[in-house]
């Protein structure tokens, strides 16, 4: 077992966000966390992330994990390979750095600043330096949500590569429903802070969009979120997270 | 193509200036304007080369010069210092920012009698109003660096595994940098406009000690020759904190410059 979540309670001031939760993650297992806006799935990550502190319940996280953010959060100061390797604490941290940059296919743009990527770029990036430690748990919170639909398809190709090659465990947040039916083992429901619904994904890899037992898993999901296929969904949930998120310090 | 009427251009800002030195110099021989106001531009250029060739330009230029660099270096440190302390912990903010906030409202020059009182006319008062000067634009423009920099990004560097000083050395000084550097450069600026006014009370030595020689003995070309090295010095070093700038923002888009 890679994650093992009991009872967890999170809330700020009245407002409870996450309400007794219980979330188990299998080694190498990867699962789509699914959820309205407001719904506690930013805060669940961030809390299995160790970014935010649950008020209650029981938490096992692996003691390697990494994120990757619906922004790349490269520091523009930092070539990219540094930026890869930035907190890497050994001694061939570079060279590390570049195996890892090669993985995503971004050999070329090692020596480059970051504000002279692509997003797609970006991302890939920021997913080599998520990749590189080694994560035996891999947090990705809506990862491909800023990139345009053609990068986007590419780099769920990507992720499902990596994934099948490193295989940390893995949660992904996402607000598209065919993006967690393409990746998923698993996909659940965040719903009022508890996973409202859980079905497993039993589809041949890579996946097919076009597939009747994959429509038929779409219109299933859609209505466990309360969406009619007759409405667009991507419209209804695609406004961003209003969690409050508190500020780092350091 | 476009950098031809780029040089045609710069040209054509330096006419104006040469005009009016033409004129100066023309009013100066026909008795216009007498030597007593102001001396004539040929006259300045050759107290200028007098004054080189005679070492007395150079030394007092390198004696006003090493209390710069001495009072701007200790100015750099405590204002930088106070910034990270008061930048990353809210209890040294309580400390040390209410304090500061106070003294930059002093006027500086004003404390001059002040500092003449409590140590003299030698090195240290001057050297110290140095250091007020360059202590504040420090303090405030790095502090507020820090302040800026993206909670996301420190976020990212928790995440990373980096320690509390790796997240201060990755990604909080960096972040600061571009500002602390527009302050250091106005530090600079001021810093010589002070020893401009420290100079000119009771030293014996320095570019200030030239111009107050040379008032008492009315010789105004020699006054305009330290004016004028004054200002080259003020923009020799604003271009070297500059070049400094080109180096360590590079990441910056090209858009930036």
């Amino acid at each position: 077992m890679s994650v093992y979540a009991r009872g967890l309670r999170r809330a700020y001031g009245n407002d409870v966000v996450l309400d007794g939760l219980d979330l188990d993650l299998a080694t190498g297992e990867f699962v789509a966390l699914l959820g309205a806006s407001g719904s506690g799935k930013t805060t669940l990550l961030r809390t299995l992330a160790g970014l935010d502190l649950p008020d209650r319940g029981e938490l096992r996280v692996p003691p390697r994990s990494a994120v990757v953010f619906q922004e790349p959060r490269l520091l523009p100061w930092k070539r990219v390979v540094d930026n890869v390797a930035l907190g890497l604490d050994r001694r061939d941290a570079r060279e590390r750095a570049q195996a890892a940059l090669a993985e995503v296919g971004l050999t070329d743009r090692a020596g480059a600043w970051p504000v002279t990527l692509s997003g797609g770029q970006a991302q890939r990036a920021a997913l080599a330096r998520a990749l590189v430690r080694e994560p035996a748990l891999l947090l990705l919170d809506e990862p491909f949500a800023a990139l345009d639909a053609l990068t986007r398809l590419r780099m769920h190709g990507l992720v499902e590569q990596l994934w099948h090659r490193h295989r940390p465990a893995t949660l992904l947040v996402t607000h598209d429903v065919d993006e967690a039916l393409l990746l998923a083992d698993r996909v659940l429901v965040l719903e009022r802070g508890r996973i409202a619904f859980e079905r497993s994904v039993e589809l041949a890899r890579p996946r097919d969009r076009a597939h009747p037992s994959f429509a038929a898993l779409r219109t299933q999901l859609l209505g466990a979120l309360g969406v009619s296929t007759e409405e667009p969904f991507e419209d209804a949930l695609r406004c961003r997270e209003a969690e409050p998120q508190p500020l780092a310090t350091v | 193509m476009d950098t031809v009427s780029s040089g045609v251009r710069s040209l054509r800002r330096w006419y104006s200036p040469i005009v009016i030195i033409a004129l100066w110099q023309a009013g100066s021989m026909l008795g216009l304007i007498p030597v007593r106001i102001i001396a004539s531009p040929s006259a300045v250029l050759a107290s200028f080369w007098t004054l080189l060739v005679s070492g007395q330009l150079l030394g007092n230029l390198g004696v006003s010069l090493a209390r710069v660099v001495v009072g701007v270096a200790i100015g750099v440190a405590i204002g930088a210092g106070l910034a990270i302390l008061a930048g990353l912990s809210r209890r040294g903010e309580a400390v040390v920012d209410p304090p500061l906030q106070m003294l930059r409202t002093l006027p500086l020059l004003g404390l001059t009698p002040l500092l003449i009182l409590w140590f003299g006319i030698g090195e240290l008062p001057k050297i110290l109003l140095i250091v007020l000067a360059t202590t504040f634009p420090v303090y405030l423009t790095l502090l507020g660096g820090i302040r800026a920099v993206d909670p996301k990004l420190i976020e990212a560097g928790r995440i990373l595994g980096l320690s509390r000083w790796g997240i201060v050395r990755h990604v909080i000084v960096p972040g600061a940098l571009p500002s602390a550097l527009v302050g250091l450069r106005y530090a600079l600026g001021t810093a010589w406009v002070t020893l401009v006014v420290g100079e000119q009370i009771n030293a014996d030595k320095g570019l200030g000690y030239l111009i107050m020689d040379a008032r008492d003995f009315l010789r105004t070309d020699v006054i305009v020759v330290c004016l004028l090295v004054y200002a080259i010095l003020g923009l020799g070093t604003d271009a070297l904190v500059r070049g400094v700038e080109r180096r360590a923002l590079a990441w910056r888009p090209a858009v930036a410059r």
